[in-house]
C-alpha cells in the first residue's frame, strides 16, 4: 500500500504540474466563439442580470431589478439572461458569471447587489466596450453606471410617519442584519422620529449578526423581534429585513391598533401579504427598477451612464407608497418634511 | 508469500479505487435522472461540463478554489482520524483569517516578514480556538461536537462586533461593505501569471506542503501512530501507554492551526482585506472533502479538485439555462454515494477477507488428515 501511495502521489504531483504548465491552451472564451449559440432571438438589446443570493422571486429587492429589466426587454425587445449569487460565492465565482455573460454578447450587464463592487471593476477592464450597472454600491471603472438609493431618506420619511401614528409614543426597527446598508435605513428612521416628536422612543433590533444573513430570510425571527417590541409597549414597527419583514407584519396584525411599515416594494399590494393589509401603514419602497431601466435604456439609446447615479428622494429613487390611504391625513406633514430633505435643510445621517 | 501480499494488496488497491468509482457512477446516474426531470438534455450538460470545465482558465479557477478546500479538507480529516468530529473548522477559519487581516493591515514590516507574521497569527488564532473544544473536552467532556458548534456561533458574533466601522473595520465608499484596513501592496502572496487563463494562487504549494506535512507525521512518525491509534479504540491505546487527553488536546490544537489557513489564499492571493463578503461555509465544504477523500492526503487533495471542477462548471451550466441548484444536487449525491459506496465494498472486502481465511483454514484443516489417512 505504501508503495502505492507513494506512486499516486508521484503521479498526482507530474499530472498538476502538467496542468498548470499546460494552462496555456485555449481559454474558455476561445471555446465559445459563437456567442449567438446561447444568446435569445439575436434582435433587439440584449441583457445580462447577475443577481444577488436569493435571485429572481425574492418578493423584494432582486425582484425590484427583474422589474426593471423586464420593462426594458418589453420596450426595446431582446432578451434577459439571469444568473443567481450564491452564499458561498468568492470573488472568482462573481467574476466568471460576469465574465460570461460578456463573452456571450451582453450588454448591459447589471451587477444586483454590493457584493459585485470589485468583481465589477475587474471585469469592466478586461471588457472596454459593455455597459455595466451595479446597484448599491460605487465602482471606479470607467464604463460602470453605479446605481445607489438613499435609503436614509426614505426611511427618515418612514420615521415621521411612525412618529405622528404613535399613540404610545414608542416605535420599533427591525433590521435583518447588522450591516452599513441596513444601518442607513436605522439612521435615517431614527432620526425622522426624533425630530417629529423628540419624546418618542426607539427600540432598534438586528435579527442577525456579521456574516449570518440568515436575518433576511428568517420570517420567524421577524415575528419573534416584533412580538417581543409590541410586547414592550411598541406601536409602529419598521422592518427592514428582507423576507423575514413578513413575519413581523403577521405579528403586528395581531395586536389592534399597532401598524406596520413594509420596504423596498410597495407590500400592501404584495398578494402574499394580502392577509394583513390592513396592518400595513405604508412601505418605504426603493425604486431599483427605476435605476435598472434607466440605465438600460441610456444604453439602448446609445448614450450609456457612467458614474455614480444617486437616487435620492428628490428624484423619486426611494418614497413612502400611499397604497391603503392609511397616510392620507398626514400628508402635508409628510410633504413638508420631503420638501426639506430635498431644498437641504434637514441633511439625514446615514449611520 | 511475496506472492500472496502482492496479490493482497493488488485487491485491497482495487477494493479502494472501486469504492470512489461506484460512487461517481451512482453520482452520474442520479444526475442523468435530475436532469431528465426538469425536461433537459443530460448529454449536452456533462458534455459541456467537459469542454467548459477543461478550458485553461477552467483549470486555474480549479486550482485555486481547490487550494482553499484543500486545506479544508485536512484540517478536517486531522480530526477523524482521531475520531473527533470538528465540525468548528468554519468558525477556526473564519476568526482566523479576520485576526490576520487585522494584523496584516496594521503591520508596517518588510512583505516577506508580514506574510510570515500574518500565517503565523491565522494558525495561532485557529489552534486557540479549537483548543478551547479540546480544553472542554478533555478537563470536562464536553462533546466536541456541541462546542464547536456554539463556537462557530460566537466566532461569527466576536467578528460582527469588531468588524464595525470605528472598531477594527472601515467603511469603503458607497457605504454599503466593511473592511478591514487592506493590506500592503508587498504582503501580497506571490501568484503565477498565466496570461489570459488568469493568476494561478502561490498558496497552493503551501497547500502541497501541508499535504505532503499530514502525510509524513500521520503515516510515518510516533505521534501520527498514537494519533491513529487513539482514533481507532481509545482504551487499547490507553493501555499501551498512550496519554488520550493530550493526543485529543493536541490534535485539536493541529487541526485548529491548520483550519488557521484555511482564508489564507483567499486573505492574502485574491481580497487582501477582510471584509463582510468574505467566503462562509467553506468548513462544511471541508468536510464533504475529508468524506470524499478518505482521510487520505492524495484523496482529500483529488476530492478538492473535483469540488471545484463541480462549482466551476455548473455555474457555466446556469449559464446555458439548466437550474441552478443542480450543483447541490450533484454535490449531495456524490458524499451520499461515496459514503454508501465505501461501506458497500468495506462490507464486500470483509466478506472476501473471511471466505478466503475460511478456505484456507479449511485446507489446513484437511492437508493433516490426508496426510495421517496415507500414514
Amino acid at each position: 500500500m505504501r508503495r502505492v501511495a507513494k506512486l499516486s502521489a508521484a503521479c498526482i504531483a507530474t499530472a498538476a504540474l502538467a496542468l498548470t504548465a499546460t494552462a496555456c491552451g485555449s481559454t474558455s472564451s476561445d471555446n465559445s466563439s459563437s456567442p449567438s449559440s446561447s444568446g435569445g432571438s439575436g434582435k433587439g438589446i440584449k441583457i445580462g442580470l447577475a443577481y444577488d443570493v436569493g435571485g429572481r422571486g425574492d418578493r423584494s429587492f432582486n425582484d425590484s431589478a427583474a422589474r426593471g429589466a423586464d420593462k426594458a426587454e418589453k420596450e426595446f425587445g431582446g432578451s434577459i439572461k439571469e444568473l443567481t449569487a450564491k452564499t458561498s460565492d468568492t470573488e472568482a465565482d462573481r467574476e466568471q458569471r460576469l465574465t460570461d455573460l460578456a463573452d456571450a454578447g451582453y450588454n448591459p450587464i447589471v451587477a444586483v447587489g454590493f457584493s459585485y463592487a470589485t468583481s465589477v471593476d475587474k471585469v469592466a477592464a478586461k471588457y472596454p466596450k459593455v455597459s455595466f450597472g451595479l446597484i448599491d454600491s460605487v465602482a471606479t471603472a470607467k464604463n460602470v453606471d453605479s446605481i445607489t438609493f438613499t435609503e436614509e431618506q426614505g426611511s427618515y420619511l418612514a420615521g415621521v410617519a411612525a412618529a405622528l401614528k404613535t399613540k404610545k409614543n414608542h416605535v420599533g426597527f427591525i433590521g435583518g442584519v447588522d450591516t452599513p446598508l441596513i444601518k442607513k435605513f436605522a439612521a435615517g428612521y431614527v432620526q425622522g422620529v426624533k425630530d417629529t416628536n423628540a419624546k418618542a422612543k426607539v427600540d432598534v433590533q438586528y435579527l442577525t449578526h456579521g456574516s449570518d444573513l440568515s436575518g433576511f430570510s428568517s420570517p420567524d425571527k421577524g415575528k419573534e423581534a416584533a412580538s417581543g417590541m409590541l410586547d414592550n409597549g411598541a406601536d409602529v414597527i419598521y422592518t427592514a429585513a428582507g423576507s423575514s419583514g413578513n413575519g413581523a407584519i403577521e405579528a403586528v396584525h395581531g395586536v389592534k391598533g399597532a401598524w406596520a411599515i413594509g420596504v423596498d416594494s410597495d407590500q400592501y399590494n404584495i398578494p402574499g401579504l394580502a392577509a394583513y393589509k390592513t396592518s400595513i401603514l405604508t412601505s418605504m419602497v426603493k425604486n431599483v427598477d427605476v435605476g435598472v431601466y434607466d440605465f438600460i435604456k441610456s444604453v439602448h439609446d446609445g448614450k450609456p451612464l457612467t458614474g455614480n447615479q444617486i437616487y435620492s428622494l428628490a428624484k423619486g429613487g426611494v418614497g413612502l407608497a400611499t397604497s391603503g390611504g392609511y397616510i392620507d391625513d398626514i400628508k402635508s406633514q409628510l410633504d413638508a418634511a420631503k420638501k426639506k430633505i430635498v431644498d437641504g435643510t434637514v441633511k439625514v445621517k446615514t449611520s | 508469500m511475496k506472492k500472496l501480499t502482492q496479490r493482497i494488496d493488488k485487491e485491497r488497491l482495487l477494493l479502494g479505487i472501486a469504492a470512489p468509482l461506484l460512487a461517481i457512477v451512482a453520482a452520474i446516474v442520479v444526475t442523468t435522472l435530475v436532469i431528465l426531470a426538469t425536461g433537459k438534455n443530460p448529454g449536452a450538460a456533462f458534455s459541456d461540463m467537459l469542454t467548459y470545465g477543461t478550458a485553461s482558465d477552467s483549470q486555474v479557477y480549479i486550482l485555486n478554489k481547490a487550494t482553499t478546500y484543500y486545506l479544508a479538507g485536512v484540517a478536517v480529516a486531522i480530526g477523524f482520524r482521531m475520531n473527533l468530529f470538528n465540525i468548528g473548522v468554519d468558525g477556526q477559519y473564519r476568526i482566523a483569517a479576520f485576526f490576520a487581516a487585522v494584523l496584516g493591515g496594521a503591520l508596517t514590516t518588510p512583505g516577506w516578514l508580514s506574510i510570515i507574521l500574518i500565517i503565523l497569527c491565522a494558525m495561532a488564532t485557529g489552534a486557540v480556538w479549537a483548543g478551547i473544544a479540546g480544553v472542554l473536552k478533555v478537563t470536562r467532556g464536553v462533546s466536541e461536537v456541541i462546542s464547536t458548534i456554539m463556537l462557530n456561533a460566537i466566532a461569527t458574533a466576536i467578528i460582527a462586533y469588531l468588524l464595525q466601522p470605528g472598531k477594527l473595520a472601515e467603511l469603503q465608499s458607497g457605504g454599503t461593505v466593511v473592511s478591514t484596513k487592506p493590506l500592503a501592496k508587498d504582503a501580497y502572496f506571490f501568484q503565477i501569471d498565466t496570461g489570459a487563463a488568469g493568476e494561478l494562487w502561490g498558496f497552493i504549494f503551501i497547500a502541497v506542503a501541508v499535504g505532503v506535512a499530514y502525510w509524513f507525521v500521520l503515516g510515518r512518525t510516533r505521534f501520527g501512530f498514537d494519533l491513529r491509534t487513539v482514533g481507532q479504540s481509545e482504551s487499547a491505546a490507553a493501555a499501551s501507554g498512550v496519554s488520550v487527553k493530550k493526543m485529543i488536546a493536541t490534535s485539536m490544537l493541529i487541526s485548529g492551526a491548520i483550519a488557521g489557513l484555511i482564508g489564507m489564499p483567499t486573505l492574502l492571493n485574491d481580497s487582501h482585506q477582510f471584509s463582510n463578503d468574505f467566503p462562509t461555509g467553506i468548513g462544511f465544504t471541508g468536510i464533504a472533502i475529508a468524506l470524499l477523500g478518505r482521510n487520505n492526503p492524495i484523496g482529500i487533495a483529488l476530492g478538492a479538485l473535483l469540488w471545484g471542477f463541480l462549482e466551476r462548471t455548473t455555474n457555466h451550466l446556469e449559464f446555458q439555462g439548466y437550474d441552478k441548484e443542480i450543483l447541490g444536487v450533484i454535490q449531495g449525491v456524490i458524499v451520499l454515494c461515496v459514503v454508501i459506496a465505501y461501506e458497500v465494498v468495506r462490507r464486500y472486502g470483509l466478506k472476501r477477507q473471511q471466505q478466503r481465511v475460511g478456505a484456507e483454514l479449511a485446507a489446513q484443516a484437511a492437508a493433516p488428515t490426508q496426510k495421517q489417512e496415507v500414514a
